[in-house]
């Protein structure tokens, strides 16, 4: 167990490794990063004068052990764009888009695991049907459409809710739903599927013939087991959460994570965009690493040997 | 003999069950038959097609679709914020959905195929070097990794396709991998090896036959995926230049008059939710019918 624990934060250590490197390489693609940085009207001068301040001028090496001996200290430079350090006004802005992320995940969870229940103890019923056609809606319909027919709809029609912003609790229900409609769909599908694979199961066979009610058949040995799957993907949900968040954060002008790397990337602030793409991936990897530990508390059934 | 009998019988009724597996499953015969249509429609948009999806016409932007009361059959869906007729653009825009979802998958596919191959079938430092990188990509959030790459590789059809052709490459590495490892510790190739089997005819007569149903399969959903990311990144402002009518670039500018003219938003959005239903749907029963081990529970 603890040798599993330690080779799973190695292997964690040397894949945040490797994003530094992919971080470092993705802006020097074109082979001239100053020219991406700058705007596309500036003198050859100003280029010039920005390739040197930004030390691009060194050979590639050099630039490599200057910018991974920053990283690791936790500095990606100053951002073009805000004339600050790129990480610290990237942590300010992570809060945001915890919460919009925690809120979509929990209206997901929340349709998600009665329906898929439903549907996957009465297969071929309606329900079971209700069921299947929003684990499709989820996967067919774009979340950045979806925001902006709800803006159209519950905001400009309807007035329901603020069609920007965050404040209140009223702010947030358009964004987490539109970001949590994808993830709706995979719970709903997972949770459907492995409820009708543990139904078949030889201890729930069991505990119905020692004539359990069937509510406590579900809640003490179907559910239970259901939700070891859902551990599992839930943490990987928030990959995608993340990316999602950009098209979501942009239309709501939430001011989080997502809003902000499509601003960088708009206003070619690639310090800013460099520190983003870390901080998003250290958060995915830490929430990985996670994962797998709670999985190994929630079944007992896993144990990692050597 | 009496093997070869039945075999070459099942093979005589292959045709009549491969007809009733697609008419048993009547969701991936309507995937079917929409993709068909959407197909064509991408080849026909520029007969199809009632007006120039380019020309401009500032005295009529922003017409409502004909069964608004403000609307006309001039324009059946309506105009942009610059007067360009909706409907014909967005027959036109299948055309750069469907290219990128393609080619994209192309690459990925024959990217995947090679470096999951070898990796599988080497084993050892080959593929633990294939596989770190592979995981390294895939922990980056997806859509971050693009986004960051078609701001740095600039707007263009080809850049696009480039893009999705590489980053969902390991995708298709890591499902063909696990195939190939599967496959390879199969009893039939166990006992092609058993009787001295060339290499060669192993990989072309056992592993790429049974590789092609799972391909398939991912290359379906993932091309649904593409289409889906690059009607992201046009509405982002990183796709194909703004002068190509594509989905996305329509959906960019539907958002600017979401107040007043939604309805610039909503049809771009429709055709992406209808081409999506159409691959899913399709990949789904293509999963039923080439991979029985993944056979949905009911």
């Amino acid at each position: 167990m603890q040798r599993y624990l330690l080779s799973r934060v190695i292997q964690s250590i040397m894949l945040m490794f490797g994003v530094l490197i992919l971080v470092f390489f993705l802006v020097r693609l074109t082979g001239d990063p100053a020219r991406i940085m700058m705007p596309r009207d500036a003198s050859p001068a100003d280029i010039e004068a920005f390739r040197d301040a930004m030390g691009f001028n060194e050979p590639l090496p050099a630039q490599f052990f200057h910018f991974m001996t920053g990283a690791l200290q936790g500095d990606f430079g100053r951002s073009l764009h805000y004339r600050a350090p790129a990480m610290r006004i990237v942590l300010e802005r992570m809060p945001a888009t915890i919460e919009l992320s925690l809120a979509a995940l929990v209206f997901a969870l929340i349709v998600a695991i009665p329906l898929g229940v439903i549907g996957g103890s009465r297969p071929g019923t309606t329900w079971d049907t209700v069921c299947r056609a929003v684990g499709l809606v989820g996967q067919t319909v774009p979340n950045f459409w979806l925001a902006l027919m709800m803006i159209s709809l519950f905001s400009v029609t309807l007035g329901w809710f603020p069609t920007f912003g965050r404040g209140g609790f009223g702010s947030i229900v358009l964004p987490a739903v539109a970001l949590g409609l994808f993830p709706l769909g995979k719970f709903t599908r997972l949770v459907r599927s492995a409820v009708l694979e543990v139904r078949n199961e030889d201890y729930v066979r069991t505990a119905y013939s020692k004539g359990l009610l069937d509510h406590r058949v579900y809640t003490h040995h179907i559910f239970l087991n259901v939700s070891v799957t859902l551990v599992s993907i839930v943490g990987v949900q928030f990959g995608y959460l993340l990316g999602g968040s950009i098209y979501i954060e942009t239309i709501f002008a939430w001011p989080g994570v997502g809003r902000m790397i499509n601003e960088a990337v708009q206003a070619r602030d690639f310090p800013l965009v460099q520190a983003l793409a870390f901080v998003s991936a250290a958060f995915i990897v830490l929430l990985n690493l996670l994962t797998d530990l709670a999985y190994v508390l929630i079944d007992p059934r896993i144990r990692y040997e050597d | 003999m009496r093997i070869d009998a039945l075999d070459r019988q099942d093979l005589r009724r292959a045709p009549q069950r491969l007809a009733r597996i697609v008419l048993r499953d009547k969701a991936g015969l309507f995937g079917l038959i929409l993709f068909v249509l959407i197909v064509f429609l991408a080849l026909a948009a520029p007969a199809l097609s009632p007006h120039d999806p380019l020309q401009q016409n500032l005295r009529s932007s922003r017409q409502p679709p004909a069964w608004h009361e403000a609307g006309s059959m001039e324009h059946p869906l309506g105009t942009d914020n610059l007067g360009r007729d909706m409907l014909s653009r967005i027959l036109v825009g299948t055309r750069v959905s469907l290219t990128v979802g393609f080619f994209g998958v192309l690459i990925a596919s024959s990217i995947g195929l090679v470096f999951g191959m070898t990796a599988g079938y080497m084993g050892g430092r080959t593929d633990s070097a294939i596989m770190a990188v592979t995981n390294l990509v895939l922990s980056v959030p997806y859509l971050l990794l693009v986004v960051v790459v078609a701001s740095v590789l600039g707007r263009s059809l080809l850049n696009v396709i480039l893009i999705f052709g590489f980053t969902n490459a390991p995708l298709f590495v890591r499902v063909t991998r696990g195939e190939v490892l599967r496959i390879r510790t199969s009893g039939y190739v166990e006992s092609a090896i058993s009787i001295g089997a060339s290499r060669h005819h192993i990989i072309t007569r056992h592993i790429l036959p049974n590789l092609i149903g799972p391909i398939l399969t991912v290359a379906t959903f993932e091309m649904s995926g593409m289409i889906f990311y690059e009607a992201g990144l046009g509405f982002l402002g990183l796709s194909v230049p703004p002068s190509i009518p594509s989905w996305g670039n329509m959906l960019a500018a539907g958002r600017q008059y979401i107040q007043f003219s939604p309805w610039i938003a909503t049809f771009p959005g429709l055709a992406i939710v209808v081409t999506s239903l159409s691959m899913n749907l399709l990949g789904d029963w293509l999963r039923d019918v080439l991979d029985p081990r993944q056979r949905r529970s009911s």
